[in-house]
């Protein structure tokens, strides 16, 4: 069976509205299923779960933070990625921080779904942010899978956890399609993926640069055995799986689609030269520092990172 | 509860005093007929979202003295095991959602548990306690909105103490906070906030309309706050008010107008009683237990989950 990025998200949602009447979904236009993973959701499951909300972001996810905390566990589709900023409070205020407040009291079994994070090519400054490494910053669970298989699975643990957590769906990986052979099944977070195994370095690439990353890998693999690695969380983060990866590889190159100063990318690096084997200094591929996406198609792909990049610096860390 | 909500107050207050609660509080002395008003409207299994001037709501919603002042101090016996302090004070048991720090961020809280309330075929009504400064906050408007189109069972108490830290309400709120209610097509009172009797009056008929399908309701309860906005206030000798105001709403303490209700002797009777428990709620608070640093983050996440520390050596 042929299962695009979209369709897996669209039957996570499905399983687990079907297997736990808990959970419900929020989110703009998702009635009539606008961003794909909430399309035919309103007929199966009526309007009393898949609730059309209004322009009311702030309010839509302080309520579904106020029925989780009533015993449902909602999702809230976010149609861009920016709106994340719009609830930063919701998010980071109240949801992640109710359960060490009250003492252990409360937990806020809320998941946040971003379809279509990152760049989508022409939809410039306010649309193509990718803020996962912000999320894994303030201490939020994170993910950010590459393939279908993983997307289903993630969103399924996602919505199982106690915790809230903030499933981003890269733009760039939404057209991915794989054949799926085997059981759809959950996948736990905080469990990287190896999709590729290799010798002479460890590349750890985030969300839809992990197909970037197997190009590359398969592109050099007369000269150079790399391995690619797909945390596929990036809060909790698979630091053993990390850690194993550098005792066989001992080099390191991260490739990550987010701003470089405090991103995903330099915490791996520091963690790596803090704690894991390094053989050669590492390095890491990012948007640059504070990078706001221009409109021109040119001027959008100069700042986000590049397979020739990741080839440059594959080299660099062999000589 | 007036009694006892003051009462707790005011040992706060010497606690702070003392510097045996750190980081202050904001005191709620001269509000209390509001909280107990509406809290006596309430059943058990209905919940409330409260604000960073908490200590009323909670008490009133049911809430241990002893264990709110264990919280207040920041004791393992504390309602939150120490980890809430005064402005994150919630009893989930009793349907405290929460006191809040954010200004407004109650109200979509208290709109949410009402919906689930309400998917759920359950009879229980959401209320959100806010002040005058809270109407400024967008959030609230558009929880307002979503609570109306969506006719949920909730009850959104204004408590105007005149008030946002020193910004009169007067200079601050465009139009008046019933008005904005009504914008929505909520229906909405005015109510004396130093009247116990009338807030509850006003908070139950408002209930009874939304437990039975009536949709929101909001009320603006007219009060004030004797002390300062937090304790910090007394260190830093502002003016924003005069000793005249202050003095003429102490004329209408809601205390000694309840008191005035009760058959003779009675009232002398609950003094002491309350004085009793708080002497025990302070032996209480001051002989638990400290939490053990080693586990400052234990309660982040649900599921357990370890955060990395933050030094490796
Ligand atoms: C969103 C937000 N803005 C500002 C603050 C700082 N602050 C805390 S309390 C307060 C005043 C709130 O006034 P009001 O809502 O009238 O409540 P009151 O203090 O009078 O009880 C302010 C400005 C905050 N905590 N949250």
């Amino acid at each position: 069976m042929r299962l695009s990025y979209t369709k897996a998200l669209n039957r996570a949602l499905t399983d687990a509205l079907a297997q736990d009447p808990a959970v419900c979904v929020f989110g703009e236009d998702i009635g009539a299923g606008l961003a794909g993973p909430t399309l035919n959701l309103l007929d199966r499951f009526g309007p009393g779960r898949i609730v059309d909300t209004p322009l009311s972001e702030q309010a839509f996810t302080s309520m579904a933070i106020g029925a989780a905390l009533s015993g449902r566990r909602p999702v809230i589709e976010f149609q861009i990625p920016s709106l994340l900023f719009l609830v930063f409070e919701q998010l980071v205020n109240q949801a992640h921080k109710f359960s060490l407040m009250t003492g252990g009291q409360a937990s806020v079994p809320l998941t946040c779904l971003v379809p279509g994070s990152g760049s989508r090519d022409g939809w410039a400054g306010q649309h193509s942010d990718h803020p996962y490494s912000l999320f894994a910053h303030a201490g939020l669970k994170t993910v950010v899978p590459a393939t279908p298989t993983d997307a289903y699975g993630l969103l399924r643990s996602a919505i199982a956890d106690p915790d809230p957590v903030v499933v981003f769906a890269p733009a760039a990986a939404l057209p991915v399609r794989e054949t799926v052979t085997w059981e759809l099944a959950p996948i736990p977070l905080g469990s990287a993926r190896i999709h590729r195994e290799g010798t002479d370095v460890t590349v750890v690439a985030i969300g839809h640069l992990v197909h970037d990353a197997l190009a590359v890998a398969e592109e050099l693999g007369p000269e150079i055995s790399v391995e690619v690695f797909d945390p596929r969380t990036l809060h909790p983060f698979d630091w053993t799986a990390l850690a194993a990866s550098l005792d066989r590889t001992g080099r390191l190159v991260v490739i990550d689609d987010s701003n470089r100063s405090c991103g995903i990318g330099a915490e791996v690096l520091a963690t790596a030269a803090e704690q894991m084997r390094l053989v050669a200094p590492p390095r890491r591929i990012t948007r640059p520092d504070g990078t706001v996406l221009p409109f021109a198609p040119g001027l959008d792909r100069a700042l986000q990172p590049q397979r020739d990049q990741l080839r440059d610096a594959v080299r660099a860390v062999l000589k | 509860m007036l009694r006892l909500i003051r009462g707790f107050e005011e040992l706060a207050l010497t606690l702070v005093k003392s510097g045996e609660i750190t980081g202050g509080i904001h005191p709620y002395i001269g509000q209390e007929a509001v909280a107990v008003g509406v809290c006596a409207a309430l059943r058990p299994q209905d919940v409330i979202t409260s604000t960073h001037r908490g200590h009323g709501h909670v008490l009133a919603k049911g809430a241990a003295p002893d264990r709110l002042l264990a919280e207040l101090l920041g004791r393992t016996t504390g309602l939150n095991k120490g980890r809430g302090g005064s402005m994150h004070a919630a009893d989930f048991s009793l349907g405290i959602l929460g006191a809040n720090g954010m200004v407004g961020a109650g109200g979509p809280i208290a709109v949410g548990a009402a919906w689930s309330a309400r998917q759920a075929g359950e009879d229980r009504v959401a209320v959100a306690f806010f002040g005058d400064g809270a109407l400024n906050q967008g959030v609230l408007l558009e929880s307002l909105n979503l609570a109306a189109m969506w006719r949920l069972p909730v009850l959104f108490v204004c408590e105007n103490n005149g008030y946002a830290t020193t910004l009169p309400a007067v200079t601050a709120v465009a139009g008046s906070a019933t008005g904005r209610a009504a914008g929505f097509g909520i229906p909405a009172a005015e109510v004396d906030g130093m009247d116990t009797e009338a807030v509850r009056a006003a908070a139950a008929e408002a209930v009874e309309r939304a437990r039975t399908g009536g949709g929101p309701g909001f009320l603006e309860c007219r009060t004030y706050r004797f002390e300062g906005h937090h304790t910090m206030e007394r260190l830093m000798k502002l003016r924003y008010r005069t000793p005249e105001e202050i003095a003429d709403w102490r004329d209408l303490d809601p205390l000694p107008r309840a008191a005035a209700l009760l058959p003779p002797g009675l009232a002398a009777q609950v003094d002491a009683s309350v004085a009793e428990q708080l002497a025990a709620a302070r032996q209480f608070a001051i002989t638990s237990e400290h939490p053990d640093p080693a586990g400052a983050l234990d309660l982040l996440y649900a599921d357990g989950l370890r955060p990395r520390a933050g030094s490796t050596a």
